[in-house]
């Protein structure tokens, strides 16, 4: 098995609030791993520290053996310069409660920006891999539309697609389905399965409690900055052993 | 009105008032262009420098912002020759234009970075793209968009205000106007032509800005 994110006491503060309290947590390659826990426990600011939009004070992540981030000269530790963070960021991919496709950029052009970009491919190989993308999450027949002429489902696909087709290591979902209206959850999730069921690595942070219970290999309950509980979802679900998670499930929606 | 003798006076004038007009094109072209290089900069400070930077680059452009153009150009014109600093009248003045330019677009790029979501910018960031890259395919499309209808608007702004510069003896369109004045006499024809003129030319910018407008207007 190979190991393909590996977290080890990371902390985050944000000014005077310690947001993350010491996480630990390993992904082998193919785990699905639910992130669950109540609003404001950390789940967002995990997927951002593993895709280095925040920075964190303590800890380390490890992408594929790497360490992300941050290089310890000594006992003194650096942020890494520009160019390599921005290599590291692609080794994950992230999608957003919010899509946040670029409005002047059609579907396809989306899709093409990183592999183009980041990747440097040449102009047809990029886009008969964002084709095929595009294809797999259902949004073929509308790649040459705007994201303004997409509902938030189909931009949601797009951005998945956005992510994924720089072929990352592991890929973070945040909220994938938080801001859409719920007919058009369903298609998302689906998404989001199919892919799971093709052996991707990814990390779910999801409010989709039965969701996150037939998709994962494993889900991670985090209260206030903590993993409080953690185990395959069947234990997590059917026999919670912590009061917290007890709570929590008895708030949630099935 | 005498309009027999007005355009009999027009054609003979017409070199002269053709060189008027050439010069508050080149003034105007000339302010436009090197403040909207200078204000691109400004606005990049504004946005992305560092807090020193901001703040001396803040009080610039409120400076500048809060000054009638008209003190500006007797400022570049009188102050800077008596610190040993000597232009012709026309370069004065278009230094004048060029600073009051960069000022607007300044705040005016300034607006439209801050305007766009930080999502914009994590999601550029997450496809690996470098900061410079982020910008260069991601914000700047999205802020130019933004600035156009802006920016056409301060550069008629520069169109009127070019002909301040004839107080201080640039003979652009107006002062060529009011030199055929005072040998013709005709006053509220020719004032009334110049009128129509400097109409005409930002009718054709605003014009010319709503077809680039339109031809790169996101569709949705
Ligand atoms: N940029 C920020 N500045 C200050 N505080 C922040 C910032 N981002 C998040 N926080 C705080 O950090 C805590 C954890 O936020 P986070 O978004 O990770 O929670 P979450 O588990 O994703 O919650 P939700 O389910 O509501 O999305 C919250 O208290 C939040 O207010
Ligand atoms: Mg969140």
């Amino acid at each position: 098995m190979t190991q393909v994110l590996k977290i080890t006491d990371l902390h985050k503060r944000f000014g005077d609030l310690e947001v993350l309290k010491g996480i630990d947590l390993t992904m082998q390659k193919g785990d699905v791993v639910s992130l669950i826990g109540s609003s404001g426990s950390g789940k967002t600011t995990v997927l951002r520290c593993i895709n280095l939009l925040e920075d964190f004070e303590r800890g380390t992540v490890e992408i594929a053996g790497e360490a992300i981030g941050y290089r310890h000269d000594g006992r003194k530790r650096r942020r890494l310069p520009e160019r390599q963070i921005a290599r590291q960021r692609a080794m994950t991919g992230m999608t957003f409660q919010q899509f946040n496709l670029f409005p002047h950029m059609t579907a396809l052009g989306n899709v093409m920006l990183g592999l183009l970009k980041t990747q440097k491919k040449p102009k047809e190989e990029a886009r008969s891999i964002a084709e095929s993308w595009l294809e797999r999450v259902g949004m073929a027949s509308r790649k040459d539309h705007y994201p303004g002429q997409l509902s938030g489902g189909q931009q949601q696909r797009v951005a998945i697609a956005r992510a994924i087709a720089m072929n990352p290591q592991l890929m973070l979902f945040d909220e994938v389905t938080s801001a859409l209206d719920p007919e058009l959850v369903t298609e998302v999730l689906a998404v989001v399965r199919d892919l799971a069921a093709d052996g991707m690595t990814m990390l779910i942070v999801t409010h989709e409690m039965r969701f996150a219970r037939d998709v994962s290999s494993r889900v991670v309950f985090m209260h206030e900055g903590r993993i409080h509980e953690e185990g395959p979802p069947d234990e997590l679900f059917g026999a919670p052993k912590t009061e917290r998670l007890q709570g929590f499930l008895a708030r949630s929606e099935f | 009105m005498n309009f027999t003798l007005f355009f009999a006076d027009l054609w003979t004038a017409r070199m002269n008032l053709l060189n008027g007009l050439g010069q508050t094109v080149l003034i105007s072209v000339g302010s436009v262009f090197l403040g909207t290089l200078l204000g691109v900069a400004v606005g990049l400070a504004l946005t992305y420098g560092h807090w020193l930077l901001r703040f001396v680059v803040r009080i610039y452009t409120d400076f500048l912002r809060g000054t009638p153009v008209f003190v500006l150009i007797l400022a570049c014109f009188y102050i800077l020759s008596v610190v040993g600093i000597d232009l012709s009248a026309f370069e004065a003045g278009v230094l004048a234009l060029t600073l009051f330019c960069s000022s607007h677009v300044g705040e005016i790029v300034r607006g439209a970075l801050s305007a766009i979501s930080k999502g914009q910018t994590e999601a550029a960031k997450s496809i690996g793209l470098t900061f410079r890259q982020s910008f260069v395919y991601v914000l700047m499309p999205q802020a130019l968009r933004q600035i156009l209808p802006t920016w056409v608007n301060t550069a008629t702004e520069i169109v009127k205000a070019s002909t301040l510069l004839s107080i201080i003896g640039v003979v652009e369109f107006l002062l060529a106007t009011q030199q055929v004045i005072s040998r013709t006499y005709l006053s509220l024809e020719f004032y009334l032509f110049a009128g129509v003129v400097y109409f005409l030319v930002n009718f054709a910018i605003e014009q010319a800005g709503r077809f680039v407008e339109r031809r790169i207007a996101i569709p949705n």
